[in-house]
């Protein structure tokens, strides 16, 4: 199956190296961060989380987001999913491993790294985070290549995959809500410690993953000649538009706890996020920048003839992504550890090679992504006779 | 066969770049490593254990030392061989007696292309150009 | 008539899986104790510290601090983002946060806190670390194994006292201006980059029979102004101090049981 990633046109080519360069750079940067330490980051003593792992946190979002096509095809016969559950797992595949990329940029000692395995700590959520996150991503490689092997092949995959089928649905259930336990329960930090933040991280993903699901759908509409078809689209549309919805209502329900409780420490984060506290104001733009684009996408999506418009439907996806990528990837841990544990604001913000090393990263996960998808795409094609 | 003269032509470059290492080498044999002692060491006549177990059982002992003394407290060391008990510490224990890290531990370790990253943290005693101090 | 390939390579995943999840499972039911539990310290010891803020002033703070810092090879690193520190001085308002009221005495306004690691007794830095690089001793004291640490920085995620440094860099590269003459204790190791460090109740110098190193530097001028013992003992020095004075703890409420008291 993997020939299918080695014929392509000149843009398929171009494409990659393109994403090669920017690997390149993101290694480079990373070399001298290993070599250096972790202080060519914004990162300090007092906000000691950034930029990393809030993109490991968006990302096993992203990544949770395909059960949103898995669930409904496998538990509820839903046969316009059917095409596309592979284009899902194939991009949680990709998206765990930038999950899994961004903790080991992130780890002072990485070269220490497989400590967590030979310590099993499993009163640890971190422990319990690599644990679900190495297990879904084997599940999805197994399920999505046997899945695949066997539509080449024109014939049924085998039982125990459907077994493993039913596993990785609770399973990416579970990938985000260890995700929001390890925030969740910590009892120094405010904004995260609260019951909803598990409901939030949950309904963000299945916003933003099927989401992204969308429109890597309408790319490869575009670029070959596999159709998702507008059904399953339209349908995502629909699953994105609900749980977008949540999403939006349980940030107000915070929002209500901390403004009609008036107690501080429910308050400050949020004042911090959305007017500035102290006189540090860095994240005031881009929280309402995100306000704005989730009424644009709350517009798009809930009004039925621009969520039914493939072209109104990209408009409304690409606001929700930009809306919770700044919620999770930017606001949440940020927010986290505004104020500190002192009640004092330290300004953060990622530095340029914080920011190479994670372009790296994604482009990375985008590379993945996109061999992953050639070799879906081509074997479609020619399970649908579509390829000369 | 077909090609046969690049075939050939490519496996003698091949086998001429794999072999490099050991045709450029022939006749010369590093000489075996020589660690010094110092002369506190050379006093002491003796280590905590026999020089064989040492030689070949340090890296072990001292793994065992540090999680020994930083996760159970236990600090202290019984040995069999000279009945004494010693503090577990590289950096105070051991370094005292072979204080000439370069001339002694060195030898070996660039010998066999070890790079122990106990010195990281673990402070190596200075050394002068005339010997140890 | 035999196993088939099939049936065998299928009993011997799902044993293997058994033995696997069985150690798991057994630890379990003792988090992160099973190695902590080994410890043969003195029995039933239960450190603790009393810090008598009226005995303090700046430069009896500042001892301390230089004490504690000079004695671990704890670098001066110049900045407040990168800074490590073990212990360290700051404002009632940043002591205790919600605490505060605006008619208070200067008296508390000026007062120098001196804040370190509080050795709690209910630990969220312990629970939380996935290699149990720091895990809480008998004696009460949260321990670091630098060996161990992989640089997650989780630990100071779950700290709501903010006690934890990471060393972002190499401490032994810190300006040498700042650090003339480092490490200035050659009998202690520094540390390497990438790895979280703290207070650590100088065990090393308990095991000596010794006091920690910011106690005896502030004892030498004042006895009452700070008192290290066992919590565990009644008759304790820093038993009797607790029952004489009201003293208050960082937090209480977050139930962490701190261990070091404050009388203010």
């Amino acid at each position: 199956m993997l020939e299918k990633a080695i014929k392509g046109e000149k843009k398929y080519w171009g494409w990659l190296a393109f994403l090669l360069v920017l690997i390149g750079i993101g290694l480079a940067a990373y070399l001298y961060q290993f070599f250096v330490g972790l202080k060519i980051t914004g990162l300090s003593r007092d906000v000691s989380w950034g930029f990393y792992i809030a993109q490991l946190t968006y990302l096993v979002g992203v990544a949770a987001g395909g059960v949103m096509v898995v669930l409904p095809y496998y538990l509820h016969d839903y046969k316009a999913f059917g095409k596309i559950t592979i284009l899902g797992e194939f991009l949680a595949i990709a998206a765990v491993i930038m999950c899994m990329l961004f903790v080991f940029v992130d780890v002072g000692q990485p070269v220490r790294i497989m400590n967590v395995a030979l310590h099993p700590t499993p009163n640890s959520i971190l422990f319990w985070d690599f644990t679900v996150l190495s297990v879904y991503l084997l599940l999805n490689v197994v399920v999505g290549w046997n899945v695949l092997s066997a539509e080449l092949k024109d014939i049924h995959y085998q039982k125990w995959v459907k077994f493993l089928i039913y596993v990785s649905i609770p399973w990416a259930f579970s990938i985000h809500t260890v995700t929001a336990f390890l925030y969740q329960g910590l009892p120094g930090r405010h904004y995260f410690l609260t019951a909803i933040m598990a409901a939030r991280f949950l309904s963000s993903a299945f916003a933003a993953g099927p989401a992204i699901l969308i429109l890597l759908c309408l790319i490869v509409r575009k670029v070959s000649r596999f159709d998702p078809g507008k059904e399953a689209i339209r349908t995502l549309g629909g699953i994105v538009t609900y749980a977008f919805i949540i999403n939006v209502f349980f940030f107000l329900l915070e929002l209500f706890t901390a403004f009609y409780s008036q107690i501080p420490g429910h308050m400050h984060p949020i004042v911090f996020l959305f007017s500035g506290l102290h006189g540090v104001d860095t994240l005031v733009p881009w929280m309402w920048t995100a306000a704005g684009f989730t009424v644009v996408a709350l517009i798009l999506l809930v009004v039925p003839s621009t969520r039914r418009n493939l072209d109104t439907l990209a408009v409304g996806c690409g606001a929700v992504i930009i809306a919770t990528w700044i919620d999770k990837g930017l606001g949440l841990i940020i927010g986290g550890f505004t104020p500190t544990p002192f009640e004092t604001v330290t300004p953060y913000w990622p530095t340029l090679p914080e920011m190479a090393v994670s372009v790296g990263v994604y482009a990375l996960g985008f590379f993945i992504l996109t061999v992953l998808y050639k070799i879906a795409v081509g074997i479609k094609e020619e399970a649908a006779g579509l390829s000369t | 066969m077909y090609d046969g003269g690049k075939i050939i032509i490519g496996i003698v470059i091949g086998l001429a770049i794999l072999l490099f290492p050991f045709y450029t080498n022939i006749g010369k044999a590093a000489k075996a490593p020589e660690p010094e002692l110092t002369a506190k060491a050379k006093e002491a006549g003796k280590c905590i254990e026999p020089k064989e177990f040492m030689t070949s059982g340090h890296m072990k002992m001292l793994d065992e030392w540090r999680d020994e003394v930083v996760r159970q407290a236990d600090r202290y060391y019984k040995s069999d061989w000279t009945g004494e008990v010693y503090y577990k510490s590289l950096q105070v224990t051991c370094m005292e007696c072979h204080s000439n890290k370069s001339k002694f531990c060195d030898k070996c370790h660039n010998y066999a292309d070890v790079d122990p990253f106990c010195w990281d943290c673990h402070i190596a005693p200075e050394e002068s150009d005339n010997g140890p101090q | 008539m035999g196993l088939n390939r099939r049936d065998f390579l299928r009993i011997a995943g799902l044993s293997a899986l058994a033995g696997l999840g069985g150690k798991t499972a057994f630890e379990i039911l003792a988090p992160g104790e099973l190695e902590a539990s080994e410890v043969p310290l003195p029995k039933g010891v239960k450190w603790g510290m009393l810090i008598n803020m009226h005995k303090f002033d700046d430069a009896l703070t500042k001892k301390c601090i230089e004490a504690c810092h000079k004695y671990h090879n704890v670098p001066n690193i110049g900045n407040p983002k990168e800074e490590v520190k073990w212990i360290w001085t700051d404002s009632f308002h940043h002591t205790f946060p919600g605490q505060e009221n605006e008619y208070q005495s200067e008296d508390i306004e000026e007062m120098p806190f001196l804040l370190l690691c509080n050795h709690c007794t209910n630990p969220p830095c312990v629970r939380v670390c996935p290699t149990k690089a720091t895990f809480k001793r008998e004696d009460g004291i949260v321990a670091m194994d630098m060996h161990r640490c992989i640089g997650c920085r989780y630990c100071m995620a779950a700290c709501p006292y903010g006690s934890r440094s990471f060393n972002w860099g190499d401490p032994r590269l810190a300006p040498e201006a700042l650090n003339p003459e480092f490490p200035q204790n050659p009998d202690y190791p520094t540390r390497s980059k990438g790895v979280v460090e703290k207070c650590n109740f100088c065990a090393e110098r308990l095991a000596k029979g010794e006091q920690p190193a910011c106690v005896e530097a502030a004892r030498e001028e004042n006895e009452e102004a700070m008192i290290f013992g066992d919590l565990g003992d009644p008759d304790s020095e820093i038993r009797k101090a607790l029952r004489e004075h009201y003293t208050i703890r960082r937090k209480p409420e977050l139930g962490t049981g701190p261990n070091v008291f404050y009388v203010i």
